[in-house]
């Protein structure tokens, strides 16, 4: 310390430092200005990809903000009420997309999640390369074919009514695609030496799996079931085709059609009518909390698989 | 306790790939063996053979024999999952499981094999920890993350985690090389106090490390480029490093090579 001090102060005064050929230091102007550019083109971006969110969320908040606002819109169905007249509330429509979802993810999840399980776990030679094919398929699928060919296998081909139940059906052909992908994703991301540290205890693979990938992964699998409920929860398609709008509660899944939020902003949207119109904005906006309540869920389920620091 | 090996004639192969071949050697229950030699020479396919570590990627298998107390660990009524849990091992980069705590941790191995008994898992993690020498540092937080502790600690914990369900042998794969001098010596004092217990062997690059920690060196080497690695000498570590029999040994200890 003090040698060093001792160096410093003997040294002669240094020249004013000026930028000369071999200088390091300085900051070449071009260099700068792309940076500067860069910059300014990714704040431009990220300002222009909120624009549409925030003008949606202000939209359908001023819009619909104050008919949910109300007991009667979160206890009431739209029984006995026609275009023409307000009131009424939209239960038979939440219930109704609720349950959907609820069905649709107990027959999606498992399966989907399993599949991924399989082709980053087991997953070797043809077999599994026919199974990511498949899936990329089925990713692909416009939805409202999937509403069709569920339509032509339940009714036409089998003869059944159409009940909420085939709807579930068609919503489970979008959401399995989403599912492995994004539990797919998720499996890769955790790394090998975990699956060779269980291996090395002698803990067998499928516990393995059970026991140390899939709760690394679980909270970016929960986000990816969730981002693929919201896409089924918002899917009109195939419900316009299976489960059209009645304003009644229904909610049994195996007898008669089913409403839903989708379907009710359809329904009200093609009446014309402000009351109808108010109603459209209403439910839009529930369906935006409905999806917005499951995120905040997902945040907790997935903080709950930790270990708190 | 401690459980004595035999290698003889091991042939190692990844597909139609031969990575090493006619490896033979004992290592002696209770002490230390280092496997020394220049990158991808074999050492760590050789080390990964003797839990069957190696089967973990595809297309891994083996020709010749490998036996711990005359019990043939390829025989074809052994489970791989048994041989694992005789034969402990301990990776280059300290891996603890992200969701555990530092109990669970410990604990993961009799865990996921069905213990449940609370007080039991409590005694082992315990000794353990103490084992690993590492109980001091973490008794008052044991259920904090394992992966909140330092490098040095983790490589501890992964320890810890080995020797909770009582393996006859302790591999170890590089365990100092992601870590900091203080840290290493740490590893090497255990390596130490473990030789009462268990039969190590242990692969390093660092040479003054093997000369430390082992009662026995084996020298790998590759012929040539994309041949098959080999034994080239095995024998006392004080042999090795003073008055080696090969050529190629004494060339690679010197520095003159690799």
């Amino acid at each position: 310390m003090s040698t060093l001090s001792t160096v410093d102060e003997s040294a002669p005064p240094t020249t004013p430092a000026t930028p000369v050929g071999d200088d390091f230091g300085g900051r070449s102007g071009g260099r700068a200005f792309r940076d500067q550019l860069a910059r300014v083109v990714m704040w431009t971006a990220f300002v222009v990809a909120l624009i549409p969110l925030v003008w949606i969320l202000g939209a359908t908040i001023v819009k619909g903000g104050q008919i949910i606002a109300s007991v009667d819109w979160w206890s009431l169905s739209q029984s006995g009420i026609t275009a023409r007249r307000e009131g009424g509330g939209a239960v038979h429509a939440i219930q109704g997309t609720l349950i959907q979802a609820a069905v649709t993810a107990l027959i999606s999840v498992p399966i989907g999640v399993l599949t991924a399980v399989y082709l980053v776990e087991y997953g070797r030679g043809r077999l599994a390369k026919v199974v990511s094919f498949m899936v990329d398929i089925l990713t692909g699928i416009p939805s409202i074919v999937a509403g069709l060919f569920i339509y032509a296998l339940w009714v036409t081909t089998l003869g059944f009514q159409r009940i909420g139940f085939a709807v579930c059906l068609a919503l489970t052909m979008l959401m399995i695609p989403t599912v492995v992908r994004s539990t797919e994703e998720m499996l890769k991301l955790v790394p090998n030496e975990l699956r060779e540290a269980s291996y090395a205890l002698g803990v067998p693979k499928w516990k393995t799996i059970m026991k140390i990938v899939i709760p690394t992964s679980f909270s970016g699998i929960v986000t990816g079931v969730l981002l693929g409920l919201a896409r089924v929860m918002g899917e009109t398609a195939p419900l316009i085709i299976l489960g059209p709008y009645t304003a009644v509660i229904a909610t049994n899944l195996f007898d008669g059609l089913m409403p839903t939020l989708p379907t009710m902003i359809y329904q009200n949207y093609s009446e014309n009518l402000q009351p109808a119109i108010d109603r459209t904005w209403g439910a839009a906006l529930t369906l935006i909390l409905i999806i917005f309540v499951l995120n905040i869920a997902g945040r907790f389920i997935g903080r709950f698989s930790k270990v708190k620091s | 306790m401690a459980k004595r090996i035999d290698v003889k004639d091991l042939d190692i192969y990844y597909g139609d790939f031969k990575a090493v071949e006619g490896v033979s050697l004992t290592v002696e229950p209770r002490s230390v063996t280092a496997f020394i030699g220049p990158s991808g020479c074999g050492k760590s396919t050789v080390l990964r053979t003797l839990n069957r570590m190696h089967e973990v990627i595809p297309g891994g298998r083996v020709e010749g024999k490998v036996a711990l107390d005359d019990q043939d660990l390829y025989a074809s009524s052994m489970d791989p999952v048994a041989v694992r849990r005789t034969v402990g091992m301990v990776f280059q980069r300290p891996n603890p499981f992200p969701t555990m705590s530092i109990r669970d941790n410990v604990a993961a191995g009799l865990r996921l094999n069905g213990v449940k008994n609370k007080k039991q898992l409590d005694e082992v993690v315990e000794r353990s920890l103490k084992g690993a020498n590492l109980w001091n540092e973490v008794k008052d937080r044991l259920d904090k993350p394992g992966a909140g502790l330092s490098g040095g600690q983790q490589q501890r914990l992964c320890i810890a985690r080995a020797i909770a369900v009582e393996p006859q042998v302790l591999l170890m794969d590089e365990p100092c090389s992601a870590l900091d001098p203080i840290s290493t010596l740490a590893i090497e004092d255990l390596i130490n106090d473990l030789k009462s217990q268990y039969t190590i062997v242990i692969v390093t690059h660092n040479m003054q490390q093997a000369a430390r920690v082992s009662d026995q060196t084996a020298f790998f080497n590759l012929k040539a480029t994309g041949q098959p690695g080999r034994l080239v000498e095995v024998d006392d570590t004080q042999r090795i490093f003073s008055n080696p029999s090969e050529k190629a040994t004494e060339d690679y200890i010197s520095g003159r090579f690799g």
